[in-house]
């Protein structure tokens, strides 16, 4: 593949790198950090990234909303030139998961706290490794 | 009423679940006697989709009315109507078993307990019974967000052990919707039925296999396949025992029958077998993943660790033998499946009676314990010869099929790594049963005779442990006919 090819790769289907840049990011702050606070705000992220993935993939260049009016959109009914409402709609549910997901790790981070006065991880496996 | 018993399985737990948490408030008493009905309701519903699977043949149930691909489909076969009861029975075993020690381990958030509980088997049983690879992520999540819950509720070390359930959960299930993403991207659909048709005509497409590949990895992590275990060990002896014995046979289990399910169903057969080189090494993955669970059981004190350890061994069981990609193996997998619920209930069980009575479950706690819980003890028995795998109990019939499997498929690691694996669990095994018949007596010279007061758990508590262990000999004995009428019916006509 030549450079132009290449630079064509990143530019063209940036909304995809963009989602595995921020993927790695959120794998990488669940896996690296020992904050349980931050591995929360990782696994955040990898989800958000998932999210703007599916949502990427529904938009078209130049396509209308997908409101089917009749006065307006009579003459656009042609698939093609209708943004994909279906991602979208998927995506509202995978948010609803993703907060109550963040609901019961931050409860549980709250009762961590309170057991063990620390939220780093390697204090807390010190000191059960001390009890 | 029998014909939306695929959605009223799924919307009456659900609904009672709600119910549950708000006549915690008005009237207490009144939750349990729910939640026993509604999970009866279930078993009864399962039961009768099994029946008419086997009578009549696979239906589909339409949600709404809205046919596929439009609208969500959940599509009863043999595959998931066996499992389905399977998971129906354990649920409500577990609950009636249990009761007594979630009265005890919770005090005044049982009632809470009881709505999660209801929850997660809503979640499970849509898991099962769900057409749709998005609708399945979402009762995925229902599961695992109560099962979380439910972790969590544990005592001392159960918070952390919950979280990092959750990490490793999130990314699971994260990777499993990313490749039902990739999936949508080059089909155009979320229906199974509507895949399957369609993905023939893509093979080579390298977003195909991708998701593939993202979604198994995802499910592995679900399972909790070696090395992908790390959450199970921790999750799993940290919650208290109601919890232990309910997410123990369903999670696991659960998952390897959607990965039964996905690799049969959504992806065609001769995709994930043929064209795909994944099957190899996802049988070397299960050889490993038995033979590290089963050296690392061998390395812990107390029972319940132990007993999640072999667990990881008998996940791995069920991914090699679907893996061996031949009829017999196949049998094995999914037959095992429904035995390893069994197995896995009973002796959690028996541990939860254990813990409840002796007030611990270490190796030292168990001396003498045949002559204080002798019940509790013997169903501890049934349970660990079904998991080395004695005839007539249910673990040796799909070891047997497993092992036939292996061999057909020439896959010599794999019959080695079951057998290795039979031995450690008859040394863990006996090496429990010896402490509790033997070591009082041993033991004496060291100042601390052990206390011998006979120390049963209530009928109550008994009583359904008797029931499952005696349904593992059953299970045995019913071998021949649930591989010929329900699970040949459930693996497709293109694997010899």
């Amino acid at each position: 593949m030549t450079a132009a090819g290449y630079i064509n790769l990143i530019i063209a289907k940036y909304n995809y790198w963009i989602y595995i840049v921020l993927m790695c990011v959120g794998l990488w702050g669940m896996i690296v950090k020992r904050n349980l606070v931050k591995k929360i705000i990782g696994m955040n992220i990898l989800q958000t990234a998932i999210i703007l993935f599916y949502v990427s993939i529904a938009t078209k260049k130049g396509a209308a909303l997908p409101i089917l009016a009749h006065h307006i959109g009579a003459h656009r009914t042609d698939p093609a030139t209708i943004i994909n409402p279906l991602p979208h709609v998927l995506m509202l549910t995978a948010i609803v998961v993703s907060v109550a997901t963040l609901g019961v790790a931050l409860a549980l981070t709250i009762n961590i706290y309170k057991r063990y006065g620390t939220l780093e991880e390697d204090e807390i496996h010190d000191l059960m490794r001390n009890a | 009423m029998s014909a939306h018993f695929p959605a009223l399985i799924v919307v009456s737990p659900l609904m009672a679940a709600m119910v549950v948490a708000i006549l915690a408030w008005v009237r207490p008493g009144a939750c349990l006697p729910l939640a026993v009905v509604t999970l009866a309701g279930s078993l009864w519903a399962a039961a009768g989709m099994l029946w008419r699977v086997v009578v009549s043949g696979p239906f589909a149930y339409h949600l709404g009315n809205w046919p596929p691909p439009i609208g969500i489909a959940y599509q009863i076969d043999h595959l998931n109507a066996l499992v389905l009861t399977a998971m129906a029975a354990v649920a409500l075993v577990n609950l009636l078993a249990t009761w007594r020690h979630a009265r005890r381990d919770f005090a005044e958030r049982v009632n809470y307990f009881y709505a999660l509980y209801l929850l997660f088997c809503a979640g499970t049983y849509g898991i099962i019974v769900t057409g749709d690879a998005f609708n399945l992520f979402v009762l995925l999540e229902i599961t695992s967000i109560s099962g979380y819950a439910l972790v969590g509720m544990g005592k001392r070390d159960a918070a952390l052990a919950s979280l990092n359930y959750i990490f490793m959960g999130t990314i699971g299930a994260s990777f499993y919707l990313l490749g039902v993403g990739y999936l949508y991207l080059v089909t155009g659909t979320l229906n199974m039925a509507d895949l399957a048709m369609i993905l023939p005509r893509l093979y080579g497409n390298k977003v195909v296999t991708a998701a593939f590949i993202i979604a198994m990895t995802g499910l592995f992590m679900k399972m909790a396949l070696f090395p992908l275990h790390g959450w199970l060990p921790n999750a799993y002896s940290e919650s208290s025992s109601p919890v232990r014995s309910l997410i123990a046979p369903l999670t696991t289990k659960t998952m390897v029958y959607v990965m039964v399910r996905v690799a049969l169903y959504v992806f065609p057969v001769d995709f994930s077998f043929g064209h795909l080189a994944f099957a190899q090494p996802a049988v070397w993955l299960a050889v490993t993943s038995i033979v590290a669970a089963s050296l690392m059981a061998l390395s812990q004190t107390s029972l319940k660790r132990m007993l999640a350890y072999v667990l990881i061994a008998e996940v791995g069981y069920m991914v090699g033998g679907f893996w061996l990609g031949n009829r017999m193996g196949m049998t094995g997998a999914i037959l095992h499946i429904v035995n390893d619920a069994a197995m896995t209930l009973c002796a959690f069980l028996a541990v939860g009676s254990l813990r409840q009575q002796l007030a611990d479950d270490s190796f030292k706690a168990l001396r003498g314990a045949f002559r204080r819980m002798p019940w509790t003890m013997a169903v501890l028995v049934v349970a660990g010869l079904s998991m080395i795998g004695v005839p007539p109990t249910c673990g040796f019939f799909s070891k047997w099929y497993l092992i036939g499997g292996a061999l057909a498929a020439g896959q010599w690691a794999f019959v080695g790594a079951l057998i290795f694996s039979s031995l450690i669990n008859a040394v863990l095994f006996f090496r429990i049963f010896e402490i509790g018949f033997f070591e009082p007596f041993a033991a004496s010279d060291h100042g601390h005779p052990p206390d011998l007061a006979y120390a049963e758990a209530p009928a109550t508590v008994i009583a359904p442990m008797l029931v499952t262990a005696a349904g593992l000999v059953v299970l045995g004995l019913l071998t021949g006919r649930i591989v010929t009428r329900i699970i040949d019916a459930a693996i497709p006509a293109a694997i010899l």
